[in-house]
């Protein structure tokens, strides 16, 4: 079972305490953006074999948001963190970086 | 290619069995190819098929990393059926449940097409006006179904329960010509008959790259050396992300795990298919006997073949609801595919940024059932570039909200 630890309450949290939320670091468009802009915000996604970038929400338990950096291919989890980021903090590419000298530390293209 | 008939089987009878030919060719790649299609599943060899079939065009190789059918055709509940609300939905469904019909002469493979009846439960009051609204609709599609009441539903399914603990069974839609397939022999009949008009077939092949001049693919990079092509099919499924980032285009679409199971075989209990979408899980029996379950995907975006068990759980405690007996059943194997989730739970049948790369992908939990329809219309969408069946599957429909909202229409399981 897949487990990950809440960055707001501390709490290693299993799979079925938590609600996935889909890909993260995804920018809100304004009013006056393109009907393209528009598409990509609501339903491009990277969807990678690989590292991805996720929101998750500690829906049984403290019920915050938070983001996690996991491998799709492996379920490999290289650490959660606040949501209160527009990209990943430093420290989580670092571990990617050292575990997967093959990946990009970021997965977005 | 040798026909297979009662005579045949007479024949090879006689003389020891020492006559039966492979199936298909194990080819090797050429240099180039009129069209090439990636993804020996049901609905690339399906396209595949039908581009020689309808069109003429021949010189085809299909590539496959793994082996033919091994993926989401070989891992599915073989459900068929195509009671669909939207009518985009409803006519490539129906048009696909009608190439059932008569696929195994088509193609002259038996594919053991059963059209033993698809009963979908309504089982809270929302569930019965939209099942009767979707049965509206499909009387005006020209696609058979009706709205039957609980003793409708006990009289075909003895064993349910229509009391359950949480949800009573408060009637039905029942589509009487919809029902299963064998799942491999559609890729298998498929790939024999492609084989037989000459195109290439290549398995543990797997495409690295796709090489492009402008916006003009060229040919792909393959783990068998590059293959030129004038035209490029991309039907994989649940890598469609993987290989739309080769191709450098992004798609509405996050890969999910989905699971099914099969139980112990037992003697003849239910006859038809049963979709319980509010308790969420789906049945049926296989010839050889064994119970063939499925249930919801997973919430989140996954490569690893195998899904959460808690899934698995929510599935056999809705089946144990609302058909007790099985309460005591043992369950044999467990499998989980990589399924590709679009926006409005419906396909995409489309041209892509690239000039001359289409794209089949999109079909999530309920892709087998299109495998005929799809390969169809996916040919001559390939061949003229546009057809009836598939312009409004296109790309372009996320863009300009032309949605075909069929996760609304279907609930939850397709």
């Amino acid at each position: 079972m897949l487990i990950l630890t809440c960055p707001c309450c501390g709490v290693a949290a299993d799979e079925i305490e938590l609600a996935p939320g889909g890909q993260a670091h995804i920018a809100r468009r304004g009013p006056d953006s393109t009907d393209a802009a528009f598409e990509e915000y609501l339903f491009l996604r990277d969807n990678p074999r690989g590292v991805h970038f996720e929101r998750w929400r500690h829906a049984m338990g403290c019920g915050k948001w938070f983001h996690a950096a996991r491998c799709t291919a492996t379920n490999e989890v290289f650490g959660t963190y606040p949501a209160q980021t527009t990209e990943p903090p430093q420290e989580i590419r670092d571990r990617i970086a050292e575990r997967r000298t093959d990946q990009p530390k970021d997965s977005r293209a | 290619m040798k026909r297979y008939s009662a005579f045949a089987v007479a024949r090879e009878a006689l003389t020891g069995h020492r006559g039966w030919e492979r199936a298909w060719r194990r080819a090797q790649p050429k240099a180039r190819y009129d069209v090439i299609i990636v993804g020996a599943g049901g609905h690339g060899l399906a396209t595949a098929y039908y581009l020689g079939k309808r069109f003429g065009i021949t010189n085809v190789a299909v590539l496959e990393k793994g082996w033919l059918g091994g993926g989401n055709t070989g891992r599915n509940t073989t459900i068929i059926r195509s009671n669909y609300l939207q009518d985009p939905s409803a006519a490539i469904y129906e048009k696909s449940r009608a190439l059932y019909e008569t696929l195994s002469q088509d193609l002259n493979y038996n594919v053991m097409f059963s059209p033993r009846g698809v009963m979908m439960l309504a089982q809270t009051e929302h569930e019965v006006r939209g099942y009767r609204r979707t049965a509206h609709a499909n009387a005006l599609q020209g696609v058979e179904t009706r709205f039957i009441t609980p003793a409708e539903v006990k009289k075909i399914v003895p064993i349910i329960r229509l009391e359950g603990p949480r949800y009573p069974v408060l009637g039905a839609l029942w589509q009487a010509r919809g029902g299963t397939a064998r799942h491999d022999a559609v890729a298998w009949g498929y790939a024999r008959a492609c084989s037989a008009m000459g195109m290439d077939i290549i398995q543990q092949c797997e495409v690295t790259g796709i090489r492009r001049d402008g916006d003009r693919v060229t040919g792909v990079d393959t783990t068998k050396g590059a293959i030129a092509c004038d035209k490029l099919g991309l039907v994989v499924a649940g890598h469609s992300g993987v290989l739309a980032q080769m191709a450098g285009f992004r798609l509405p679409i996050e890969s999910v795990a989905l699971q099914a199971l099969v139980s112990e075989p037992i003697k003849p209990i239910m006859d038809c298919v049963v979709m319980a979408n509010t308790v969420h899980g789906y049945m049926s029996q296989s010839d050889k006997g064994e119970m063939v379950i499925g249930g919801g995907a997973d919430g989140y975006n996954n490569y690893t073949q195998r899904g959460s068990f808690h899934h698995v759980e929510e599935t056999v405690r809705a089946l144990i609801e609302t058909f007790p007996m099985l309460s005591r059943l043992k369950m044999l194997r467990w499998w989980g595919g990589i399924v590709d989730m679009t926006g409005d739970r419906s396909p995409i049948l489309s041209k892509t940024p690239l000039q001359n790369c289409f794209v089949n992908c999109g079909w999530g939990t309920g892709g087998f059932k299109a495998i005929p329809g799809s390969g169809w219309g996916f040919a001559e969408l390939m061949a003229k570039g546009h057809a009836p069946l598939t312009d409004s599957f296109s790309l372009d429909r996320f863009r300009e909200g032309r949605f075909i909202d069929e996760s609304v229409a279907a609930g939850v399981a397709h």
